[in-house]
């Protein structure tokens, strides 16, 4: 028997007047993991998180959290950061923790606090106003605050919208050490580089579920492989290899095109070598990202558990 | 003068202080037109300053920078005229249809009756808005709405156009169909000048430009920019059981990170550490945890990875 899911959505149904925001989403977080729930804006992630929470009752489907009914589950286990989570500006980095330690009424508030102070790396801004942090520091510490009350399941909405790669890569680094304590991880991100770095995802778009596996399988399931050509002038080569019949498709990225073969296994090798006027600087063979196998999905129509 | 082969925008030793703040540093680089540029840092990195002069919103301290030919310190309003700028929080009037966000742009830009409908109808079939044009803007997708304000900022023919975050949010099919239109623009002539914390949006330009703490730190093709990742070993670990092959490996002396990523695990060597070396030693950390795991692999460096890398050598 497996786990019960620490977050669940089963076929949710949920309509503001005439916009449809869920219309079947389902996908269901195991317990210790990172999951991303992965689309664009508009395709339902904000409304399924707030379903989750209890916020918002859904017209059909169900909602899980830890086995339960999250309107009348236990609020305590579940932590959630939201696009516009607000610190008090005018309050310390130790006192915004304070206030929402307080707020959820944390026993032995000062260890906690101290501990999430160590954990975040924000020791030394303890007694910094938080509207005088950076982004990212701002970003860390509502994290924490996010944290106060040993949620046992976490709810991250867009963490890491508007924050520079810098402060992206360490707050990665935190969510990590979170999974390690055994967190159980819900977040949702518009940027598919992103995805990859979750244990599974699900991949929706208008408020359904276009694909659900671990990020692997996912590019797997696209089982096509891509040549990445660097070459000069690029705009040249794509258009000579666009009028070939042996491709399907030529995407141009900066200094290079990648270049989908309409035959699997082709190496499109003699082709390569002999386009007038282009100098080709190397060639390699590469997965489809998950940004590919996205597009596929939506184009194909193919829609899947 | 400006002339087809002068550069789009030419920037040499440019500064700008505050105070006793220097927030740009002798920063020099150069685009040309038909060039898709990509200048990235983090925050505070003095990437906005930078912009800010670069569109005669801002005087430098010093050295010059000349857009489309154009001085910014003397003929900062000349320099306006001559550029396009769209951003995420580009302001379209939601209220208001699509033609007539159009038609109000055309006036702030002061373009002349006959003129505006021969650029309207240019950029509404660039942007394929044709079938929107009684929309009203609140009514429209993501999609559109980054379409319509990247014509509303074509509307004057810009040489230079600035694209601040142009992509964030927007469906991936959207993402595609919008860089595919901003090659064709370049391919055009347009100069595009683009500027992001997304790296994946980074992977579209032809040459990128790196600022940390003020200053240049690198700049180059996309693909030259990972090939001078070449002295650090980056490793890649599949599992079933990630947190577990996390956990053997965060404390192994000889990785500086290791970070959950999909199934598995991803991680630098500390410098000095060889590929070879490091592959062996984790390979073994991972057999004396117990934790199952493909052999370890040698992972190919992202433009995340190569900007991380620069940012600490830059310190």
């Amino acid at each position: 028997m497996s786990a019960v899911p620490a977050a669940e959505l089963s076929e949710a149904r949920l309509a503001f007047g005439p916009v449809t925001a869920l219309d079947g989403m389902s996908f269901a977080v195991r317990p210790g993991e990172m999951f991303g729930l992965v689309g664009p804006d508009g395709s339902g992630k904000t409304t399924a998180i707030r379903a989750l929470l209890g916020l918002l009752p859904l017209q059909g489907g169900a909602a899980r959290v830890l086995g339960r009914d999250p309107a009348a589950g236990d609020r305590g286990a579940v932590g959630y950061l939201s696009q516009r989570f607000t610190l008090y500006g005018d309050l310390t980095a130790q006192e915004n923790l304070e206030f929402f330690g307080e707020v959820h009424r944390v026993p032995e508030l000062r260890a906690r606090r101290d501990r999430l102070l160590a954990f975040t790396r924000l020791e030394r801004f303890r007694r910094w106003r938080a509207d005088r942090l950076s982004g990212g520091m701002q970003k860390k510490l509502a994290l924490a605050c996010t944290l106060v009350h040993t949620p046992r399941v976490l709810f991250l909405d867009e963490p890491t919208t508007g924050v520079d790669p810098v402060s992206r890569r360490e707050l990665w680094g935190l969510l990590s050490e979170l999974i390690l304590g055994g967190m159980s991880i819900l977040l949702t991100t518009p940027y598919l580089d992103e995805a990859e770095r979750c244990g599974r995802l699900a991949l929706v778009r208008a408020g359904r579920t276009l694909a659900c596996d671990t990020p692997a399988a996912l590019r797997a399931s696209r089982p096509v492989r891509l040549l990445e050509v660097v070459c000069s002038p690029v705009r040249r080569a794509r258009d000579l290899l666009a009028a070939s019949p042996r491709v399907e498709e030529v995407q141009p990225f900066g200094d290079r095109l990648h270049v989908l073969p309409r035959r699997r296994g082709d190496d499109l090798a003699d082709l390569l070598g002999t386009l007038e006027g282009v100098a080709v600087a190397s060639v390699r063979s590469a997965e489809p990202s998950l940004e590919d196998v996205f597009i596929w999905r939506i184009r194909s129509g193919a829609a899947g558990g | 003068m400006p002339g087809a082969e002068s550069p789009a925008i030419s920037v040499r030793d440019l500064t700008r202080r505050f105070g006793g703040l220097t927030a740009v540093d002798r920063v020099t680089f150069e685009t040309g037109r038909g060039e898709i540029f990509a200048l990235l840092g983090p925050n505070g990195a003095g990437k906005s300053t930078t912009i800010r002069m670069l569109c005669g919103l801002l005087r430098p301290t010093s050295g010059s920078a000349r857009v489309a030919g154009v001085d910014v310190a003397s003929e900062p309003d000349e320099v306006k005229r001559r550029i396009g700028y769209m951003s995420q929080r580009f302001g379209l009037y939601g209220d208001l249809r699509v033609e007539e966000n159009l038609e109000l742009y055309a006036a702030l830009y002061g373009l002349r009756r006959a003129r505006y409908r021969e650029r309207r109808d240019w950029a509404v079939s660039l942007t394929q808005l044709g079938d929107r044009l009684r929309s009203r803007v609140a009514e429209l997708s993501g999609g559109y709405r980054q379409r319509l304000a990247l014509a509303c900022a074509l509307l004057h023919e810009p040489e230079v156009v600035f694209l601040d975050e142009p992509t964030g949010g927007v469906d991936p099919v959207m993402r595609r169909a919008f860089f595919a239109l901003i090659d064709d623009l370049a391919a055009a002539g347009t100069a595009v000048f683009l500027t992001t914390h997304f790296l994946d949006e980074a992977e579209y330009c032809h040459r990128l430009a790196l600022v940390a703490s003020g200053r240049l730190v690198a700049q180059g093709t996309p693909t030259s920019l990972k090939a001078r990742l070449a002295g650090e070993v980056l490793l890649e670990v599949r599992s079933d059981r990630p947190g577990a092959a996390l956990a053997a490996l965060s404390r192994l002396p000889i990785l500086a990170e290791a970070t959950l990523f999909g199934g598995g695990v991803h991680a630098r060597a500390a410098p000095g550490v060889g590929e070879a070396e490091a592959l062996a030693e984790v390979a073994r950390a991972l057999r004396a945890a117990g934790v199952p795991a493909a052999p370890p692999a040698a992972a190919a460096p992202t433009l995340e990875d190569v900007f991380l890398a620069l940012v600490r050598e830059d310190g």
